[in-house]
């Protein structure tokens, strides 16, 4: 059988039937969607991006639930608006009264006009993404995701919004679809946590228009077994700026895709994530971010800390097209081995096309430092500490990428809390 | 205080000996300096007080205040009031100074059973005992040991001893990689911290450092044994003599 037939009889078997709503404002999109999916297949261990993170696990059928990790509330201080999302139905119940100061929420299973604010973005920026990367699952997802936000900020909004995702049921495939346009001079902090579900397919599309800017803070560590593809795809006007942090840990198989494109002049766009496994689990991070406007910024900051047979995937991309003169990009991905079994694989690639670029990459695996780990201890530090402690600074260059100072702190204590309960 | 009973201590990775025996009482509230030419010993044995890995104990006991320490784990030791001051303090990217200060001081009081300090009290503290040692308020911002100098440095290992305030301090060439005025800006900080219910184990190459912390008693290593032992004269002598006279006396 040929790949690309092979593509095509896994993906049918993955529809089994499904076909995507044909009704409401983003029935075109759907249908554009089905019709590129059909055409890429779903990913094969031979296609280029996928070389390294295997996709049997995330075309096949979805997987028990793992031993969950149930968390306090992120943000909790800064009382946020929060939505839950149940296996992915929205629940009411546990959410907060849908009334935004600064901008207007919805939810896409509810939002049907034909003048939907979100219908110039649902699908739109994932099709942009498609190339020159093909994204099958963000593909999938627009054809037939049911629920997710929408959202339209117009002011700054003070209030965090809080994506709470809570996993209930064993073999649940559950896919979120949210669209979030970012008017001129809108602020606001999109944070998430929790699992999807058993198997989850996220995407988000964001479209920040001048002057705009988005915090966004992810935290993806409550689920043993869970299997997750997530996307962001964001748009970034002149002076916008993107920071989006994503902590994750436990999950069996994690592949987080962030695709850019720095639109107008002096935008900013930084990626980090910080992410803790033991194996055999498996995390990916691809990125890709494009620099079409002049003197805009990117920091792509990946941090993994890697156990017993782990492995870690680092895919991250600059493209600097040749108007995208005076970009200052900057690329960096680290693995700190804590034993001899497991992997990092890194892949970086930088595209340049305008001269006047600033554009540097680096990537590193190490050990955990005996003599520092000896000098704490010597005096008095335990050895589990003293090495969270070396843990927390070799995240730190990624949880410093968060704006607020209290959901950093929140961060790090969770991250001290993965070490405690991993015994990593 | 410290009681070393006939340690004998070889190189895990290979077949080295580097300790032959070494015996050594240290009283409480007394200064006992160990001098010695390159490669007698003096700093692994300093290291393996600590718990440092890499050295095998073949025989022999160290006490500490009738404590068994080579059963310990290195944090145990500090709790049980040993603290070394490194030859080559340890950069550690990431971890800040003060961060790093205050989980040392919480960590030993935990082992003991002791409440946390304030952040209040932990400041204030903190504050007032790195000004004696001329250590800025930058320098506790920084990264442990980061960008400092070799001065800065050993003058760091001396505000954790003040901080930590340990029973049995070892300093291991704590004069290495010093200037006139951070000598004696270290050896203040020592002598503060010198009362009878501490002891000092002072390891140094040069008599230069002990005429500004004066030993009850010198001790000289050579081999992996202490050969002679004596007041603060014996110190001038090497000073002068240099070693070779003493080892042919003992026949070394």
């Amino acid at each position: 059988m040929s790949l690309q037939s092979r593509h095509r009889a896994d993906l049918a078997a993955r529809l089994g039937g499904q076909v995507p709503p044909s009704a409401g404002f983003t029935a075109h999109a759907r249908v554009r969607a089905l019709a590129r999916l059909q055409a890429m297949g779903l990913p094969h261990g031979r296609d280029e991006y996928w070389r390294y993170t295997a996709p049997d696990l995330l075309n096949g059928p979805a997987p028990s639930l793992g031993a969950q990790h149930p968390q306090g509330q992120l943000g909790a201080a800064l009382n946020p608006l929060v939505l839950t999302f149940c296996d992915g139905v929205f629940d009411a119940a546990a959410s907060s009264d849908l009334a935004l100061a600064g901008g207007q929420i919805a939810l896409l299973s509810r939002a049907q006009t034909d003048l939907h604010f979100a219908q110039d973005i649902y699908g739109s920026l994932e099709e942009r993404g498609q190339t020159p990367v093909a994204r099958p699952f963000a593909a999938l997802n627009t054809a037939l995701a049911q629920e997710g936000v929408l959202l339209h900020i117009t002011g700054k909004v003070v209030r965090p919004i809080l994506l709470n995702y809570v996993a209930k049921s064993d073999n649940c495939d559950v896919m979120l679809h949210h669209c979030i346009k970012m008017d001129a001079g809108a602020e606001a902090s999109i944070l998430e946590q929790g699992g999807l579900g058993a198997r989850g397919n996220l995407v988000i599309e964001a479209d920040l228009a001048q002057g705009s800017v988005l915090h966004h803070i992810r935290s993806q560590t409550s689920d043993d077994a869970a299997l997750a593809v997530t996307h962001l795809f964001a748009r970034l006007h002149g002076d916008s700026a993107l920071k989006s942090f994503t902590l994750s840990a436990h999950g069996r198989l994690i592949r987080n895709e962030t695709v850019i494109e720095l639109l107008g002049d002096h935008a900013s766009a930084h990626v980090a994530g910080a992410s803790l496994i033991a194996g055999p689990d498996h995390h990916d991070d691809t990125v890709f971010i494009t620099h079409q406007g002049r003197a805009c910024e990117s920091r792509q900051v990946f941090k993994n800390v890697l156990k017993s047979g782990a492995v870690g995937v680092f895919q991250g991309k600059i493209l600097v097209r040749q108007s995208a003169q005076k970009t200052d990009g900057y690329q960096i991905s680290q693995s700190l081995l804590l034993d001899g079994d497991s992997q990092f694989l890194a892949k970086p690639e930088l595209e340049i096309y305008a001269d006047d670029v600033k554009c540097s990459h680096g990537s590193t695996s190490g050990a955990i430092d005996e003599t520092a780990l000896f000098y704490l201890q010597s005096r008095g530090i335990a050895r589990a500490q003293a090495q969270a402690l070396l843990v927390l600074a070799f995240m730190a260059e990624a949880t410093q990428e968060i704006a607020n100072p209290d959901l950093a702190e929140e961060m790090r204590a969770q991250i001290e809390m993965v070490l405690q309960r991993a015994r990593l | 205080m410290l009681e070393i009973k006939n340690l004998h201590v070889k190189l895990q990775e290979e077949d080295k000996v580097i300790l032959r025996g070494v015996n050594l009482n240290i009283g409480a509230g007394e200064v006992h300096a160990i001098m010695g030419p390159n490669g007698s010993g003096k700093s692994t044995l300093s290291y393996v007080l600590a718990g440092r890995e890499g050295y095998e104990v073949t025989e022999g006991s160290a006490l500490l205040q009738g404590a068994e320490l080579l059963d310990m784990e290195p944090e145990e030791r500090a709790a049980a009031g040993l603290f070394l001051a490194f030859q080559y303090p340890v950069e550690i990217p990431g971890v800040g100074n003060m961060t790093f200060l205050r989980t040392a001081v919480n960590a030993q009081r935990k082992a003991r059973g002791e409440a946390e300090i304030s952040s209040g009290d932990f400041l204030k503290l903190v504050r007032e005992r790195a000004k004696t040692l001329k250590i800025d308020a930058d320098m506790l911002k920084r990264p442990v040991n980061m960008g400092f100098s070799g001065g800065e440095k050993k003058r760091n290992e001396i505000l954790q001893m003040a901080m930590l305030e340990p029973k049995m301090c070892i300093l291991d060439e704590t004069d290495s990689g010093l200037d006139v005025d951070a000598m004696k800006l270290v050896s203040e900080g020592v002598n503060a911290l010198r009362d009878a219910g501490r002891s000092f184990l002072v390891i140094t190459h040069y008599q230069r450092l002990l005429d500004h912390i004066t030993p009850d008693v010198v001790h000289i290593m050579a081999g992996g044994r202490i050969i002679k032992t004596g007041g603060p004269e014996l110190a001038l002598k090497v000073e002068n003599n240099g070693y070779a006279d003493l080892l042919a006396e003992v026949g070394a």
